[in-house]
This record gives structure tokens, C-alpha cells and sequence, in this order.
């Protein structure tokens, strides 16, 4: 009995390691923490410059930033550029119809790409564009094939190109920088970091809100265990 | 055979007491499963961003005039009084239920004979405080229907309540108090916010 | 006081059977008094449930059955909507967690016997109970309008085409459409919240009586009603359910809603297997994502209908795939005649029975995780053959159970 109980344990656990295992592309780890407000608001403010022209994140409210230390005042300062009101979605502000013919898809809502795609994968791509001549764009991506979206982001991070080197390992895929942008290296990693921090904040903003709760109701429930449990244990001394 | 348990008909101290303790327990955590579900039923962020405040420009209101302006999806009057109007305020004060207007309808700065920030600029909810229609704005003195005595005021169509042009309800009438005067704040001479008393939440 | 609320409950008693269903079917049940860990999952079942019902009322306050506000409207409910995200996370929690407990259940009753004489029909309401379950689950996933959603969707509908001559008008009859659309998720969001809800009211009732009417089993497989005291009738190995099995399951009930509780406030998602990536982009009909899964409660069914890659005697391989996974779940229906051996716990058993329902297990995980893979020839190699020892569990039971080597039941309960 106690055998099979032990075997269907591991049985159970099995999915869950080999699962993990699974990947193309190997991913950088994007330095995610949802507690440091001054990486979300500099993320934030990177968002409204450079991804709220083409995408919309249309389930977020610009007053919800609250959440990350603005103020309302600082609200319609740094992030509200169109006339909107504070209480106001955070819609894209290119048309649906002109996203399509400039792009070939609509952009997508950014709202919950974090949830979608995962930190890691966002870091990598927005860090993973190169030149290639044979797109549309001019730009390619090591992690997203022939992405229609262009190097947004080129002023700051340079342009890198493609180094392929072919071993007995197989072909190795790396990227140089091949001329140099307004930031180095380690500052454009930084804000790279920054902005996916912001997007995953943005997937799930009561996060850290549902961790804090979390904590609460896990301590009652211990304090009931016990109560519970001395209960239990009091009835059942009339079993014999 | 005997039976495999004995209740025992007295409770002990210790068992009465587990009993009480994991009660209350029981209690708060009903207590507390209960509150996120019913302050979900609240206005949401969108229908607290539908109800932010609404600023409206009043310069052209001419005297007189009545403006209409919706608010969180209540209908809000801005009436622009001429001097005439504000004189028939005295005039009808010993027929009003509450004339000095001391049940706590509006907020502290329209507590005055006019119920204004600025005397001629009356800004109300336009809701009968009966039952929730919306009266008609009779500013015409004393017509067929209303009588010799009207100076002009709100008449609710629904069941006969009257209000004078202040907005506070008459004796006799089946609406109980005056007309509630929503927050409100001038930004300008010819701007006003209604919903707020602030210009930062808007 | 309490001479007051006697007396009330006097009034009560002489209008409705309030004090003796009290005793019928808490303070005068008699349970076994050996009941051990695998016997919590039903009152814990029950609490899901009522946790599925009361969260769904609310979710329904703000969700809309329309293809193009669903998905947003979910996403109103969580971040608009005052603790809207904790409402929601408790119902998509509860659906993983609402199978977890019942195959647990269901286990219980394969090991100890559960589903033998006289409870076949216990088990046979029980099996249905699942199946609208089932159903249940597969309605409601629709509902966000992910990507998964969508596709998953439209896989299962799929399969009804599979069937000769009437698929395609019954697939149509089904989506109110002639592909999965608007129409199709208005239809499913009333099943969801309506129709199956009701049916699985109606049926947990039914089970409850039916488990009254001819007591609760017990890891030793013995009826404990053939052994009464003599002056008291009460069954020796008896206990009354309230308060023993009462303050036993609040201490279940704890210990599972840490569990439950782990997961809303720390995993939600539970690393993509309770609510997938994929979900979260809005359902596009042209395109397919890369890897589309089911939820994982389904893709043990969902291995085997992939498995099926060849054209056997005059039906094609589509067709075998669809009643191999109906009839994955449908023979759970048969196990009170499949079983031939003399006892019912698996305690006095022998290595054959013992043997197969490892096996079993084994085959079941093994094609749960298959199913969330990709298909490559290998996995597909798996899976069939996982098949072949999920259906032989079963389609061998009367033999081997027969000769197995069995112990001799005690006379009464082991502590």
C-alpha cells in the first residue's frame, strides 16, 4: 500500500521536471522584480514613449499607476500624452486599419503579453534584433523568425548583425554589434530590463497585492490547522 | 459487542472550549471570504473613471438660462439667475420645508440662502428627491396649472413635488428634503468642475 | 434561550423532517470508524463545488458571452473589478482543483473496492457526475476566449464530425454555425452557468442519498451493517458521522485550503498547467497557435485520440481516435462487473490486482503528460502503447481478479 502510494508520488512529479526541460532557443533571465517601483516607473515611462505609439495595453488604467508610486499629478505628466483623462484605458494611438497596412498585422495588445509570452522571452527578443537585408523591415530576430514588428529600439542599443558559425556541434548563432547606439551595453540591457519588469508588472498589476494577501490568509489558515486539529483530536478520544 | 464510541452527554471544559474557539474562527474566516465578494459588487475602475468629474465651461450660460450636464448618468443643472430670480428666494421662504437648508443635502459652501458658491450660478442634481424623476424647470410666473402663486421653481411631473429655483422642496409635497447640491468648484470665472473640489482629480 | 430554539425547532419538525434528516443523514449516520486519508475527497468535492457555484455567480455579474467582448471582459474582472482577480482565480483554480479531488475520489473507490456490491449504482451516479463534470470544464474553458480556448474548442467539436453520416449536421447543430463562432459561445456560456450546474446538483444529491441508503465502504472492504450490536443496532465498527467524520473533515478542509490558497495567491497559473499561456491572446480564427494542449485534467483522453494513426477494418483512424476516448471514460462505467475477485480492498488482494492498477496509474500519468507534448513519432509510439495497458487494465480485470491470489477479509475493521 504505502509502495504504490510512494510510486504514484514520483509518477506525479515526473511531468513537472520534464516539462521545465523543455526549449528552443535558449532565453536570457530578465531581471524581474515588481517590488522595485523606480525600475516599473522608468519602465513605464519607457512604455508611453516607445511601445504605446503602435501597441495599445487597452485593459490598464493610467490612474492604476498608483500602484507604482506615482502620483495622479505625475500621471498626466510622464505617461498621458494625448488628452486623456487619468481614469482613462491605455489605448494605442494608431488605428487598427493603419497598423495593418504599415506592419501587415494589427500590433497586439500588450496588456498581458507578459502572461503570454513570459519575461525571459520578452527580454531576449527586444534585445535579439539584427540587420537583414531580406525583410521587409530590414530587421530580423533571433528569437522571432521574420517579426514584423522593426527595431524600435535601434537609436539606443546600435545595430547588431549575424554571426554564423558552423562547428561539428552543429550551426551557432550569435550577434555582434556592429555599429554603436546612444547606450552601452550594460545601460541598454538595463533598460531592456526595466521596460520587461514594466510589462509583467502590467500583466498582472494586483500581483503583488495578491502575494501580500496571500501571506495573511496563509497564517490564518495555519493558526485553524492547529485549532482544528486539537479539536479532531479531543472527539475522537471517545473512539475506541 | 459493544459500540466502538461513547458520547459523553456533558461536554468537558476543554471540549466546549475547542468547540467556541474553531466557532469564532469559522465565523471571521466566513466573515472574510465574504468581504472581497461583496465589494466586488461596487463600482468598478470603469464605472469610477465613467464618474470622474466633468468640467464645463459656463460663459456663454446666459442669464436665465438652464444648462444640462450629466454626471455619473444623473442629469446636473446649471441655471445662470437673473436678479428677479433671486429675489423670489425671499419671497417663497415661508412656504418651504426646509429654507435654510439644514439637513445636509449639499455640501458645506452651498449652505446658504441661494445654495451657491456664486449667488447667481445654481448648480443641483436635477433628481426629485421623492423617487428619483427628474422635474421640469418652470421658470414662468404663476401659470394655469401651478397657480397664482408660482415665481418659478422645478415642478416633478411624476407626483407633484415643487421646489423653488434654489432647488429647495415646498411644504406639503411628497418629496421630503431639497434638492442635493453635488461637490463642485469653479476653476475660472467660466469653468466649472462638478464632482470634485479639486482640480487634481480630474 | 435554548428552551426557545427547542421549541422552535418542534414548530419546524411538525412541518418538515428537519430533526430526523439531521439524524438520518449526520448525527445517526454510522461511518466506518477506519476511514483514512483517501476518504476526505468527497466532502472536499463538495466544498469545490459550493466554491465553484458561489464564484461563478459572480463572475457572471461582469463576464460577457460575446466572441468580441469575452476576453476583454474577463480581463475587466481583473483589474476593474474590486477583488475581481482573486473571484476569478478561485473559479479557474477550482476547475483544476475539482478534478484533482475527484480522480483522487475516484481512486479511493478503485482501490478498496468501492464501486462492488451494493454500490454499483453509487458508482454508476458518480460516473455521470464526472461526465458532466467533464462537460462542465470543457464549457467553461471556452469562455475566456483565449487562444486555447478557441482551438481547443474547436478540436473537441471536431470530433463529432468524426461520426458517420450525421457528423457535420450534428457538428452544425452543436455551434449554431457552421464554425465555431459568436453563436457557439453564447450557447456554451448557458450550459456552463445554467443547464450542467443544475444536472450536476440534482446528480451529487442523488449520490448522497444513494451512499445513505447502503453506508459508506472502508479500507478494509467489509460491511460493517453485518455486524450490529445487538440492543442498540448500531453497527459495532460504526461511528456517528457528526461529530467524529464532522470535525475530521474541517481538519481535511484546512489542509486542503492551504493547498488551494498556495495556489490562488502564489501560482495562479500553476506554471501554465491551470490556466495556459497560450489563453492569454485573444482568440484569432485564422491562426493556430504552435503548441495547442488541453487543460491537463484532459489530455490523458486527449493522448489516446492522437494515438489512433491507422485505418482499422472499415473505420478510419479519426473515428477509432474518438471512441477510444470516449470509451476511456465510459468503461469506468463497467468496474462493479468487471471485478471478480472475492474481496473488495485492494489490503487482501494479491500481486495481480495490486500489479494492474499500478500499471494503470502509470499508463495515466504517462498519457497525461503525452498529451501536453507535441506528437513525434516516438511520443506517438508511447501513447499507443499506454493505451493498450490503460484499456487491459480493465478489459482483463475479470480474469486476473479471478485468479488472483487473494487474503482473507477480517470480521471487523483494522484500526
Amino acid at each position: 500500500m504505502k509502495k504504490i502510494t510512494i510510486l504514484i508520488f514520483v509518477v506525479c512529479m515526473a511531468p513537472f521536471s520534464l516539462f521545465a526541460a523543455e526549449s528552443g532557443m535558449p532565453l536570457d533571465s530578465a531581471p524581474v522584480n515588481t517590488t522595485d517601483n523606480a525600475s516599473l516607473q522608468r519602465g513605464a515611462e519607457s512604455f508611453v514613449n516607445y511601445c504605446l505609439t503602435c501597441h495599445g495595453a487597452s485593459f490598464m488604467r493610467y490612474n492604476r499607476h498608483r500602484d507604482i508610486g506615482f502620483t495622479n499629478e505625475q500621471i498626466l505628466d510622464k505617461l498621458v500624452f494625448t488628452g486623456q483623462k487619468v481614469g482613462d484605458l491605455m489605448q494605442s494611438a494608431m488605428w487598427k486599419k493603419e497598423g495593418e497596412e504599415w506592419f501587415g498585422v494589427v500590433p497586439p495588445d500588450l496588456s498581458v503579453i507578459a502572461r503570454s509570452r513570459g519575461a525571459d522571452w520578452l527580454y531576449t527578443y527586444l534585445r535579439a534584433f539584427y540587420r537583414d537585408d531580406s525583410t521587409v523591415t530590414g530587421w530580423n530576430n533571433l528569437v522571432f523568425d521574420r517579426a514584423a514588428m522593426p527595431h524600435v529600439l535601434y537609436q539606443l542599443q546600435g545595430e547588431q548583425k549575424l554571426v554564423v558559425k558552423t562547428s561539428d556541434k552543429g550551426e551557432q548563432k550569435t550577434l555582434v554589434l556592429d555599429k554603436q547606439g546612444e547606450m552601452t551595453k550594460a545601460e541598454f540591457d538595463k533598460f531592456v530590463g526595466d521596460l520587461v519588469n514594466y510589462l509583467v508588472y502590467l500583466g498582472e498589476p494586483h500581483a503583488n497585492a495578491r502575494k501580500e494577501l496571500g501571506l495573511t490568509v496563509m497564517a490564518f489558515l495555519l493558526g485553524m490547522l492547529i485549532l482544528s486539529y486539537a479539536l479532531k483530536r479531543e472527539y475522537w478520544k471517545d473512539i475506541h | 459487542m459493544a459500540d466502538s464510541f461513547s458520547i459523553n452527554d456533558e461536554m468537558s471544559g476543554r471540549r466546549k472550549f475547542l468547540v467556541a474557539a474553531t466557532s469564532v474562527a469559522g465565523g471571521i474566516a466566513g466573515a472574510a471570504i465574504a468581504t472581497p465578494f461583496l465589494l466586488s459588487m461596487m463600482p468598478s475602475e470603469r464605472a469610477k473613471a465613467a464618474g470622474a468629474p466633468v468640467e464645463v465651461d459656463i460663459s456663454k450660460l446666459e442669464p436665465g438660462m438652464l444648462l444640462m450636464v450629466e454626471w455619473r448618468g444623473k442629469v446636473v443643472w446649471v441655471l445662470n439667475r437673473t436678479p428677479e430670480m433671486l429675489e423670489t428666494l425671499v419671497k417663497v421662504e415661508g412656504e418651504l420645508a426646509d429654507p435654510n437648508s439644514d439637513k445636509k443635502q449639499q455640501p458645506e459652501y452651498a449652505k446658504n440662502r441661494t445654495r451657491s458658491i456664486k449667488p447667481e450660478i445654481l448648480v443641483t442634481e436635477g433628481v426629485c428627491t421623492h423617487l428619483g424623476c427628474s422635474p421640469v424647470f418652470r421658470k414662468e410666473i404663476a401659470p394655469a396649472d401651478l397657480g397664482p402663486d408660482w415665481l418659478g421653481g422645478f415642478f416633478c411631473p411624476c407626483h407633484g413635488s415643487k421646489f423653488d429655483l434654489a432647488g429647495r422642496v415646498y411644504k406639503s409635497v411628497p418629496a421630503p428634503t431639497n434638492m442635493v447640491v453635488p461637490p463642485h468648484t469653479y476653476l475660472s470665472d467660466s469653468r466649472l468642475l462638478i464632482g470634485s473640489e479639486s482640480e487634481g482629480s480630474a | 434561550m435554548s428552551k426557545l430554539f427547542s421549541s422552535m425547532i418542534e414548530w419546524v419538525d411538525k412541518r418538515f423532517p428537519l430533526t430526523s434528516n439531521w439524524k438520518a443523514h449526520l448525527s445517526e449516520y454510522y461511518a466506518p470508524k477506519n476511514f483514512n486519508f483517501w476518504y476526505f475527497f468527497g466532502s472536499l468535492a463538495l466544498l469545490v463545488l459550493v466554491n465553484q457555484l458561489i464564484t461563478g455567480i459572480f463572475l457572471t455579474m461582469n463576464y460577457k458571452p460575446d466572441a468580441s467582448l469575452a476576453f476583454s471582459s474577463v480581463e475587466y474582472i481583473m483589474r476593474d473589478v474590486d477583488y475581481g482577480w482573486l473571484i476569478r482565480y478561485m473559479h479557474s483554480t477550482g476547475a483544476s482543483m475539482f478534478f484533482v479531488v475527484v480522480y483522487l475520489h475516484m481512486f479511493r473507490g478503485m482501490m478498496y473496492g468501492s464501486y462492488r456490491k451494493p454500490r454499483e449504482l453509487l458508482w454508476l451516479i458518480g460516473m455521470v457526475i464526472f461526465f458532466v463534470l467533464m462537460s462542465l470544464a470543457f464549457t467553461g474553458y471556452i469562455l475566456p476566449w483565449g487562444q486555447m480556448s478557441y482551438w481547443g474548442a474547436q478540436v473537441i467539436v471536431s470530433m463529432f464530425g468524426a461520426i458517420p453520416t450525421i457528423g457535420e449536421t450534428l457538428q452544425q447543430w452543436l455551434l449554431g454555425d457552421f464554425t465555431l463562432s459568436d453563436a457557439a459561445l453564447n450557447r456554451f456560456f448557458a450550459y456552463h452557468v445554467v443547464t450542467l450546474p443544475l444536472i450536476l446538483l440534482i446528480l451529487v444529491f442523488a449520490h448522497i442519498l444513494a451512499l445513505h441508503e447502503v453506508g459508506s465502504n472502508n479500507p478494509d472492504g467489509i460491511e460493517i451493517k453485518q455486524n450490529k450490536n445487538p440492543t442498540t443496532g448500531i453497527p459495532v465498527d460504526g461511528i456517528p458521522f457528526h461529530p467524529y467524520y464532522s470535525v475530521k473533515d474541517i481538519v481535511g478542509v484546512v489542509v486542503f485550503l492551504m493547498v488551494f490558497c498556495g495556489i490562488i495567491f502564489f501560482a495562479p497559473e500553476m506554471g501554465g498547467y491551470f490556466l495556459e499561456y497560450n489563453n492569454f491572446i485573444p482568440a484569432n480564427t485564422l491562426q493556430t497557435p504552435d503548441h495547442i494542449a488541453p487543460v491537463w485534467y484532459f489530455t490523458p483522453y486527449y493522448s489516446m485520440l492522437r494515438a489512433v494513426t491507422v485505418n482499422f477494418l472499415w473505420i478510419d483512424a479519426k473515428l477509432w481516435g474518438v471512441i477510444l476516448m470516449a470509451g476511456s471514460v465510459v468503461i469506468f462505467c463497467f468496474l462493479p462487473w468487471l471485478d471478480r475477485s472475492p474481496v473488495k480492498s485492494i489490503r487482501y488482494k494479491g500481486a495481480y490486482f495490486k500489479t494492474a492498477l499500478t500499471l494503470f496509474v502509470i499508463s495515466f500519468f504517462v498519457l497525461g503528460w503525452l498529451g501536453t507534448k507535441s506528437p513525434t513519432p516516438l511520443y506517438t509510439l508511447l501513447a499507443q502503447i499506454f493505451t493498450v495497458i490503460y484499456f487491459a487494465f480493465f478489459i482483463l480485470m475479470p480474469w486476473y481478479s479471478k485468479i488472483d491470489k487473494t487474503k482473507p477479509e477480517p470480521k471487523r475493521v483494522k484500526e
